[in-house]
């Protein structure tokens, strides 16, 4: 155990380091979440005027939305690391040495944490600073939320990896997810305002249990525990799914 | 058994599209040796290496690694290897010194005794100076020399060079030479080398199985393999290409055997040589068949590797 843990610690620096190197790279990821903030923020500004928003600032409303879409993205992206590690001999050569098969996945896991943070903190500024305000429970569920989602599709990410082992596949998966899935939740549009259909499919949908339950995280805990529980469930899914698709791998290589 | 490092037996592997890499192969390499997998691309030489560092594993057979079952016990057998595979496994975006923690980490070295194998390996390599600077910065042989002090990080028995100078220019190809030869010589190493370079072979190896087409096609030492061939090397280039008659025309003349032709060029054994050459030039003369160069040569592993897979390595390689 002990053994794992340092594998996995020393796998999530070595991704922390690798992003740390890319100083357009952290840019980009900041500032993206920032356009969606901004952009959303002011073209829709006027939405919470009508009647199914329970007053407040569209800002307010939209904050959670842009993180989890954000979370989503970074975690989307993560199996493209593995990728290039395959290409370049480097994935393999973990795989003969008695590194932890689960720390791959599992560093996954803590990157897209310590890259959610802070992108959100840097959300939640601007939001602030744009008028917008959140009580200390949102913030929170908003980050353990936004974590477990974007844990889940990085680990869901590395499994498409492993098994197509194509940078295409990986980043034409992340394009055609992301935003149909922030779309069909109430990540920018108040529940009761949305379509008949897409008001179902989001009871489904992952990005709105972590939209609907960031939201509740200052008035109703109960709602926080449940979406939290079935993205824990969902996360442990993905990841038992990246360790078996690690196997494929190493049969096909 | 105690003094073999690795064995393996009837080792076959079938990738997904029905390609058969491995047909049966089995060999045994000696403790402390260097023992050269030898083949043309494709022969099946880097599957092997990928069972028996557990990278994958086989449909059938059995491979031990120092005393270990690949396939049954792989943790045990990942502790004792160190491995440097055909694509260089170092991490550009990291500096020397972090690709070296980071596998040390992996084998779980404690960090004081880590810092101190980390030190003695970037001045073995010659690297100290550059263990701070990433490594999309270093030389071709650079990345090379740290890719083999990353498979050295914790002390292997057995260590796996799968085509460790391809790549590499003469200078750097030297260099490896030495190094490979001190780490069975002087750390007591036991060395599985893979390469298509029949010079490699010959100067490293004193053990070497040659592979074709996923069968160990003939096994020794270099010096017994070439002995196994009966006489000198004779090579006749024609001055144009006429098959079959030139095998005609050199029939029966004593001395001489095993003939064959690919296009232009005509090869045979002769018992010795210098005699041979002056009746098989008036045998081919006679049959109006002009030579444009002829070759007398001690036998090669080239001449050993057509004799077992029927083919020069040259043509296999095509």
């Amino acid at each position: 155990m002990r053994l794992a843990i340092r594998h996995t610690l020393a796998l999530t620096r070595r991704q922390l380091f690798i992003l740390w190197r890319q100083p357009w790279f952290v840019a980009i990821t900041v500032i993206q979440p920032l356009i969606w903030l901004l952009l959303f923020g002011s073209l829709f500004k006027r939405v919470v005027e009508l009647p199914g928003f329970h007053g407040g600032s569209y800002v307010d409303f939209l904050t959670p939305g842009v993180l989890v879409m954000s979370a989503l993205f970074a975690g989307g992206w993560h199996g493209m690391g593995y990728i290039d590690a395959m290409n370049r001999g480097i994935l393999d050569r973990f795989l003969v040495s008695p590194m932890t098969r689960g720390a791959l996945v599992a560093s996954g896991f803590l990157y897209g944490a310590v890259v959610i943070v802070v992108q959100s903190l840097v959300i939640i500024g601007v939001a602030y600073a744009d008028g917008a305000h959140f009580s200390f429970g949102t913030v929170a569920a908003m980050f353990a939320l936004a974590i477990l989602l974007g844990g889940s599709v990085a680990a869901l990410s590395d499994a498409l990896a492993f098994v197509a082992r194509q940078e295409e596949t990986v980043i034409g998966a992340v394009q055609f997810v992301v935003l149909p899935a922030t779309f069909l939740s109430s990540g920018m549009m108040a529940s009761n305002l949305l379509p008949g259909w897409i008001h179902d499919v989001a009871r489904f949908n992952p990005v709105n249990w972590a939209v609907v339950g960031a939201r509740a995280g200052s008035s109703d805990w109960g709602l926080v525990g449940t979406r939290a529980g079935l993205l824990g469930a969902l996360l442990i899914v993905c990841a038992a799914l990246a360790t078996r698709a690690l196997r494929v791998y190493q049969r096909a290589v | 058994m105690e003094d073999l490092a690795i064995t393996t037996d009837g080792l076959v592997k079938t990738y997904p599209k029905g390609v058969r890499a491995l047909d049966g192969v089995g060999f045994a390499v000696e403790r402390g040796t260097v023992f050269g997998l030898l083949g043309p691309n494709g022969a099946g030489k880097s599957t092997t290496v990928k069972i028996l560092t557990t990278l994958t594993v086989p449909d059938e057979g059995r491979a031990l690694v120092a005393g270990h079952d690949v396939v049954r016990h792989p943790e045990a057998v990942r502790r004792t290897i160190g491995v440097v595979g055909q694509r260089n496994g170092v991490d550009p975006d990291a500096t020397g010194r972090e690709n070296l923690q980071l596998q040390g980490d992996f084998y779980g070295i404690p960090s004081r005794g880590l810092r101190s194998r980390i030190a003695e390996l970037l001045e073995r390599f010659d690297l100290t100076e550059s263990a701070n600077r990433l490594v999309r910065t270093y030389s071709g042989g650079m990345q090379r020399k740290l890719d083999v002090a990353i498979g050295l990080i914790n002390h292997p028995s057995v260590l796996f060079l799968d085509e460790p100078t391809t790549g590499l220019d003469p200078e750097a190809r030297a260099e490896m030479w030495i190094e490979i030869e001190r780490l069975a010589r002087e750390d007591g190493v036991t060395v599985l080398l893979t390469t298509h370079y029949l010079e490699e072979a010959d100067r490293l190896a004193s053990q070497l199985a040659i592979v074709d087409r996923g069968r160990v096609v003939a096994a020794g030492t270099p010096e017994q393999l070439k002995s196994e061939l009966r006489g000198d090397t004779l090579v006749v280039e024609l001055a144009a290409s006429v098959n079959g008659r030139a095998l005609q025309a050199i029939d029966g003349i004593e001395g001489v055997h095993e003939p064959a032709i690919d296009g232009r060029v005509l090869r045979a054994r002769a018992d010795a040589g210098a005699r041979a050459v002056p009746a098989v030039l008036a045998a081919l003369e006679a049959a109006g068949l002009p030579v444009a160069a002829a070759t007398v040569s001690r036998p090669s592993l080239d001449d050993v590797y057509l004799r077992h897979a029927g083919r020069t390595f040259a043509e296999a390689e095509r």
